[in-house]
């Protein structure tokens, strides 16, 4: 720490930082474009300058600007200062030359930086009279609008897109006061992170096209603090809604996990809360076979009398929440309840938990894998299945690189000239993978092998680093020569970091990981461990425990179960349709309980409307073991709750007591707190529904919120009292304390003067540091110290060809493989269309001509046509179809399967035969 | 003979380039090969004695900085980079340099790469300039050939490789930084200092970046000796002075003269004055971003330091006459319209200011000038300061302007109050 006098008072602040963070950090209001907390400085708006003197005797000092001026011991400096003061005011005059004035018709019109730096600035009286320049915008997809004119060419937009998230489809063109931010020419962005362009433009150049199809101003929107449910990563988010929709998905700080950003599924994949494929009834199947809408009360009857009369076993869902899943396994029993994923994926989410407990290496944060300086990517094409998690490698992969930024003195915020220093040089970054990853641009070195190959590299890795591991057999010479210098790189490295996941549905890879980053550490380094996970709640279900589906459908086929009640799980997704239909066959009720229609439902004898998670609350785990909360936006639809509350009124229904045991969320986390020993800190993640503020509790709704009194004016002229939430400390109203909330509880970035989401400085400890009373969640496990070599036994055969066979393996894909998102309109139309990828030489070999060509897929008893597409990058042998995506959801992947030509005629990417 | 004209001294009247062999013959390459048998140190320590400025503008001292490259080795490669980006309006002495002598400046960055250890030589040369590019190119292949660059030059252990860039034009680009950037291929946006290019240069490297004027200065130096430099010239400045004149003058033209020599003897004897009829009003010392020198002024040395006690500075040494017959006005809106074509958009003081002054000085012009728009030119020139800006490129687009809105205030009221241009 040292001491600056600002306004000759002195002030305590962090060494190593410049002057525009140690400002905001103290509170102090200074206006800035081009700094971006996340993206560092450049020095180019020239919006941020402040006086600095040379010493108490220096009068006069020099205008300077304090985003790429380091702090110093005693420096003295002046915001207020009458120069600063107006050569501020006249940078936003430059910047409003060209400005249109359509903030009424602009999306950003209320949260907009520009406005809040020009109203601070003070600058009020345009003086000139000259036309303004205009530009052409583009279609940049179904994400992002584009209006240039509002363009104040702040450099943000490409030093985030191109610099930090690694795009390449976008740029600054043109010169002069002609700059251009865009593409080459129209057409969808390409990176998997381009929605955060909307919160990086300080202005409306940048929009959300979702929002614009509902738009709905900020002080409009109600809003809640919310975990992304489109993978495992638990990113933090502020979903926001007006008039019972969701209109869009903001990005919520949270220093130890996604930081400022978002991917574009989570950003996007909101809508499907807004779906007309939204259960918002319970339904009942009639004598007709057809599933109508009926009372709850009906519902409920009909559903307790199932569950009292008939052998129930309860199947949960590694996407509901831990509250959920716990209530059915309270509500059916421990022994009857299933944790609604395959044998194969159960397995996996079981020993990536047993891994990250029982090894020596800890898991990291996404903010820990940008300070690990050398990483093995094995087998996860992280872009796809956990997007965030490759955007903090990319960052990880700056580690090496800025060290002779730091010997050079450079501050590393300083990010013209780390750039300049670092040029294109990429710390090494390892990936074996079965194909082509959009990560591959960083990688050293990469590797592409089948799953088994790829497990072996991982364990021949440990045993190069650590020669007690176990040694692998066999290793041809292709692999050694990868394996021996990533052993080398890792083991010099300061915190190697490993990464897999389950996406290639093998849990030898699981091991293999595990073992190369526990021989890191008995090789006394700072080494990690870190696995992706598929859904939100993977690892929350594998703690809950309970069996698998196969062993569901072997309690109905042995007739100790005739009834299955499945929580917010469409099972066709985790079992293959034989499976599925045997299942159906051998229930003699079914019920479900869900927001949006999918095979099982559609099957149910009974479907109960489960609430999104917008309009529920809960706790989810993410892939490193945090536990998080995430909130209600929204109140639920009429006939629509929480699935931990259905539970609670089929306890009621089912005569198992007189009142639920869980009347509001407060006590189910407490009950399952109790139960479960590794959920005991659960209940202190965020403060109970009794916390109040000066006796207020939290407002959703902003102090600007308008047209309350309107917005029911069609069916009543009588106001309706806000809804009420038992379950929360916050309110459904504009109700509340100005006061900054407890961090878990944040709803919304607002400060006086800050109407952006630029505010968030004024929720942090230090810019871009932790909130100010620590960022939410907490991790749940903890690595273990192991006095013996806990490592895995070379258990893994060398992946052996088939004759006239290929090894069908899951490709991921950011859009459409998760199911969630793929309802969400935009994401949907950027999902890929079927498809089976084989290299050129497999598919010459196996007479096939050419891409596009129709061919059947013979795979688990199912004939599959579909259409080919060449990849070259494509392992040998191996043929990759994308994951989640029908008709291969519920299908257990890799498989083997035969490829023949397709007769003429027929339809493509369907049906079984 | 003491040759007082050591740059220009061997062009063809024909303007065709001086040969490898009528450069050798008259001398050329022995400043080379004077430099192997010296230590790196000690060929910086010649030019250090013999007070050799930049010729680009600034006026820095060449063996200053390039001993402020690192001098251990541990970054490799190092570069040494020559700026022939000449794009300043009234400045065509590097072209001259290139056009007529291009063995001159390759001797010169063959000695400048030997003293700061670079291994890569790249001359930077304005794209416009084709024949410049052609010269230089056949004159490299000659070099090569000879010996003078690739590996073991001349029997040493030093090589070099002197690769030509040819921009793709911006004025920009003639910014030291800019330069760099434009070099690799990026945009030609200037970069923050420090570190300035000696520490982390071209690819992040250190590097050596000159003007073409000054480089050719230096086989002078390394085969006649610092003091031959020194004597040449009038004043503390080494050397002499490619001085050029241009505008409304007799006889436009560059001469070689004494360092020191004023702007007096430049205009009315070198280039035969002002036209019959017509009256000296002033001139841009340097090229167009130099601020206006007047009659007064005209007998101060035309050296680094004497022009700024009138506010103004040496610049590249080529002056822009103005007369009685030119709107002052009108001469600041085609510079100032040409400042801020070639701004490249990086801060806004630059990017947003010079099109405003444009559009100011576009509505006097055009008759529509109103009384406040010239507090807001004034006002500009009081904002545009370097620091302030990112660049030295606003900074220099006002200098003209703010010595214009001093020395010729009244034509621009009257452009106010007459509501047209009295020159129109």
């Amino acid at each position: 720490m040292l001491t600056i006098y600002i306004h000759n008072e002195p002030y305590r602040v962090k060494a190593g930082i410049n002057l525009l963070e140690a400002c905001l950090s103290l509170g102090f209001n200074v206006p800035y474009f081009c700094w971006h907390p996340a993206i560092k400085s450049v020095g180019a708006c020239r919006q941020c300058a402040v006086k600095v003197f040379k010493g108490p005797e220096d009068t006069r000092g020099t205008l300077l600007m304090s985003c790429v001026v380091p702090v110093a011991d005693g420096m003295r400096i002046s915001i207020d200062d009458p120069e600063a003061v107006h050569f501020r005011a006249r940078v936003i005059e430059w910047l409003m030359l060209n400005h249109p004035h359509d903030c009424p018709v602009c999306d950003e019109g209320g949260e907009c930086h520009l406005q809040d730096m020009t109203v601070m600035t003070g600058h009020v009286q345009r003086r000139t009279r000259f036309p303004k320049r205009t530009h052409v915008n583009q279609d940049l997809g179904p994400f992002v609008a584009h209006e240039m004119n509002r363009c104040i060419q702040c450099y943000r937009c490409q030093r985030f897109y191109c610099d930090y998230a690694g795009g390449r489809d976008f740029g600054v063109f043109g010169w002069h006061d002609g700059v251009y931010f865009g593409r080459a020419q129209s057409g969808t962005l390409q990176s998997e992170f381009a929605g955060n362009l909307v919160e990086v433009c300080p202005t409306g150049v940048f929009t959300d096209k979702s929002l614009a199809q509902h738009y709905t101003r900020k002080w409009d929107l109600t809003t809640g603090p919310s975990i992304c449910v489109h993978c495992g990563l638990g990113c933090n988010t502020i979903p926001g809604a007006r008039y019972g929709q969701l209109r869009r998905v903001y990005s919520r700080f949270n220093s130890q996990v996604n930081g400022y950003f978002l991917c574009d599924r989570g950003r996007y994949g909101y809508e499907f809360v807004n779906s007309d494929r939204r259960i918002l009834q319970p339904r009942l199947r009639q004598e007709d076979g057809s599933l109508a809408p009926v009372a709850k009360a009906q519902a409920l009857a009909f559903v307790g009398q199932a569950l009292q009369r008939g052998k129930a076993i309860g199947i949960g869902s590694p996407r509901a929440s831990l509250e959920t899943n716990f209530a059915l396994r309270k509500l059916v029993g421990a022994e009857h309840y299933f944790q609604g994923e395959s044998a194969q994926k159960s397995a996996i989410s079981e020993a990536i938990l047993d891994c990250l407990q029982r090894g020596p290496t800890p898991t990291v944060s996404l903010h820990e894998v940008e300070t690990c300086d050398a990483v093995l990517l094995l087998g996860e094409d992280v872009l796809n299945t956990a997007p965030m998690l490759g955007l903090a490698i990319r960052q990880a992969s700056r580690n090496q690189p800025l060290e002779e930024v730091a010997r050079l003195n450079v501050p590393f915020w300083l990010d013209l000239v780390a750039r300049l220093i670092t040029q294109d040089q990429i710390g090494p970054i390892f990936i074996a993978a079965t194909g082509a990853t959009r990560l591959d641009g960083l990688a050293r070195q990469i590797y592409r092998a089948a799953p088994d190959d790829l497990a072996r590299i991982g364990l021949a890795i440990a045993h190069l680093v650590d020669p007690t591991a176990p040694e692998v057999s066999r290793l041809p010479d292709d692999a050694f020569s990868f394996a021996h210098p990533v052993a080398e790189v890792l083991k010099a490295a300061k915190r190697p970091l490993i990464v897999s996941g389950p996406s290639l549905g093998s849990v030898e890879l699981i091991h293999a990981a595990a073992n190369a980053a526990w021989a890191l550490t008995r090789a006394g380094k700072d080494a990690r461990l870190c696995y992706a996970a598929e859904s939100c709640n993977s690892l929350g279900a594998a703690m809950l425990g309970g069996g698998d589906l196969t062993a569901a459908l072997e309690l109905l086929r042995s007739g100790q179960a005739d009834t299955v009640l499945i929580v917010e799980n469409d099972l066709r997704r985790h079992m293959p349709e034989n499976d599925f239909e045997e299942l159906l066959s051998l229930a003699r009720c079914v019920i479900a309980v869900d927001h949006l229609e999918q095979a099982t439902t559609q099957r149910a004898h009974c479907v109960l409307p489960a609430a999104t998670f917008a309009e529920a609350e809960g706790t989810l785990i993410n892939n490193e073991g945090r536990a998080q909360r995430f909130y209600k936006v929204l109140p639920p639809p009429a006939a629509v709750q929480e699935s931990w509350r259905w539970m609670g009124e089929l306890w009621v229904a089912s005569g198992r007591g007189e009142a639920s045991p869980w009347p509001n969320f407060d006590a189910i986390v407490a009950a399952l707190a109790s139960e479960f020993a590794i959920f005991k800190d659960v209940p202190a993640l965020a403060p109970p529904a009794s916390f109040r503020q000066v006796g207020q509790k939290i407002g959703r709704q902003p102090h600007r919120y308008s047209g309350r009194t309107a917005e029911t004016a069609d069916q009543t002229v009588f106001e309706p009292p806000p809804p009420e939430d038992a379950d929360s400390a916050l309110a459904f109203s504009m109700e509340g304390t100005p006061l900054e909330p407890p961090s878990a509880l944040i709803p919304r970035y607002w400060a006086p003067g800050w109407n952006s989401l630029a505010a968030l400085n004024k929720f942090q400890i230090e810019v871009g540091g932790p909130l100010h009373d620590g960022d939410p969640g907490q991790r749940l496990i903890a690595p273990k110290p192991y006095p013996q070599s806990p490592y895995f036994k070379d258990f893994v055969s060398p992946f052996a060809r088939r004759p006239q066979q290929f090894l069908v393996v899951p490709h991921h894909h950011i859009y459409g493989s998760e199911p969630l998102s793929a309802a969400s309109a935009p994401v949907a139309s950027l999902c890929p269309k079927p498809y089976i990828a084989l290299n050129g030489a497999d598919a010459a070999a196996a007479g096939i001509a050419g891409a596009d060509q129709e061919v059947v897929l013979s795979l688990a008893g199912a004939s599959l046509r579909l259409s080919v597409i060449l990849d070259s990058t494509l392992a040998a042998s191996l043929a990759a179809v994308p994951a989640g995506i029908a008709p291969f959801e519920g299908l257990d992947l890799p498989a083997w399967g035969t490829i023949a030509a397709a007769p003429a005629g027929g339809q493509r990417g369907g049906g079984g035969s | 003979m003491i040759e007082d004209k050591p740059l220009t001294s061997r062009m063809r009247s024909d303007g065709r380039a001086v040969s490898l062999q009528e450069y050798v013959a008259a001398g050329g390459y022995q400043g080379l090969r004077a430099a192997l048998q010296l230590s790196r140190h000690q060929v910086i320590e010649q030019v250090a004695h013999s007070n050799l400025k930049g010729r680009g503008g600034a006026g820095f001292p060449t063996a200053k900085k390039w001993g402020l490259i690192p001098t251990d080795l541990a970054r490799q490669p190092r570069y040494f980079v020559v700026n022939a980006d000449e794009m300043e309006p009234g400045t065509m002495k590097d072209r001259l340099l290139m056009e007529g002598d291009p063995h001159q400046l390759i001797e010169g960055m063959i000695i400048g790469s030997y003293a700061v250890y670079a291994s890569v030589a790249y001359l930077f040369i304005r794209g416009e300039y084709r024949q410049s590019n052609e010269v230089m190119k056949q004159a490299i292949a000659e070099a090569y050939q000879a010996g003078y660059l690739g590996q073991k030059i001349l029997g040493s252990d030093f090589g070099l490789d002197l690769h030509v860039h040819t921009s793709a034009g911006r004025y920009m680009c003639g910014e030291e930084t800019a330069t760099l950037n434009a070099l690799e291929g990026k945009r030609a946006i200037p970069r923050f200092k420090p570190p300035h290019p000696p520490v982390v240069g071209v690819w992040g490297k250190p590097t050596a970046f000159n003007n073409v004027e000054t480089i050719c200065c230096v086989p002078h130096i390394l085969r006649e000796g610092a003091h031959y430099f020194r004597s040449l010239s009038r004043t503390e400045d080494g050397g002499t002075k490619i001085y050029g004149a241009s505008g409304r003058v007799k006889t436009p033209g560059l001469w070689e003269l004494p360092m020191g020599t004023s702007a007096r003897e430049i205009i009315f004897e070198h280039a035969g004055g002002v036209p019959d009829g017509c009256r000296f009003r002033g001139c841009l010392p340097g090229g167009a971003s130099t601020a206006f020198l007047l009659e007064d002024h005209l007998d101060a040395p035309m050296d680094f330091m004497s022009l700024q006690a009138h506010g103004s500075r040496l610049g590249t040494g080529t002056l822009v006459v103005l007369d009685d017959t030119v709107c002052p006005v009108g001469m600041m809106l085609s510079l100032e319209i040409f400042f801020a074509r070639e701004s490249c958009g990086w801060c806004t003081p630059c990017r947003e200011g010079l099109p405003w002054i444009a559009a100011m000085l576009e509505a006097l012009e055009k008759g529509q000038g109103r009384q406040e728009d010239l507090h807001i030119l004034q006002e500009h020139c009081d904002l545009l300061l370097l620091g302030r800006t990112f660049c030295a490129l606003a900074p220099g687009a006002v200098d003209p302007l703010r010595s214009a809105l001093k020395y010729f205030h009244d034509d621009f009221r009257r452009h106010v109050i007459n509501r047209r241009c009295p020159w129109s």
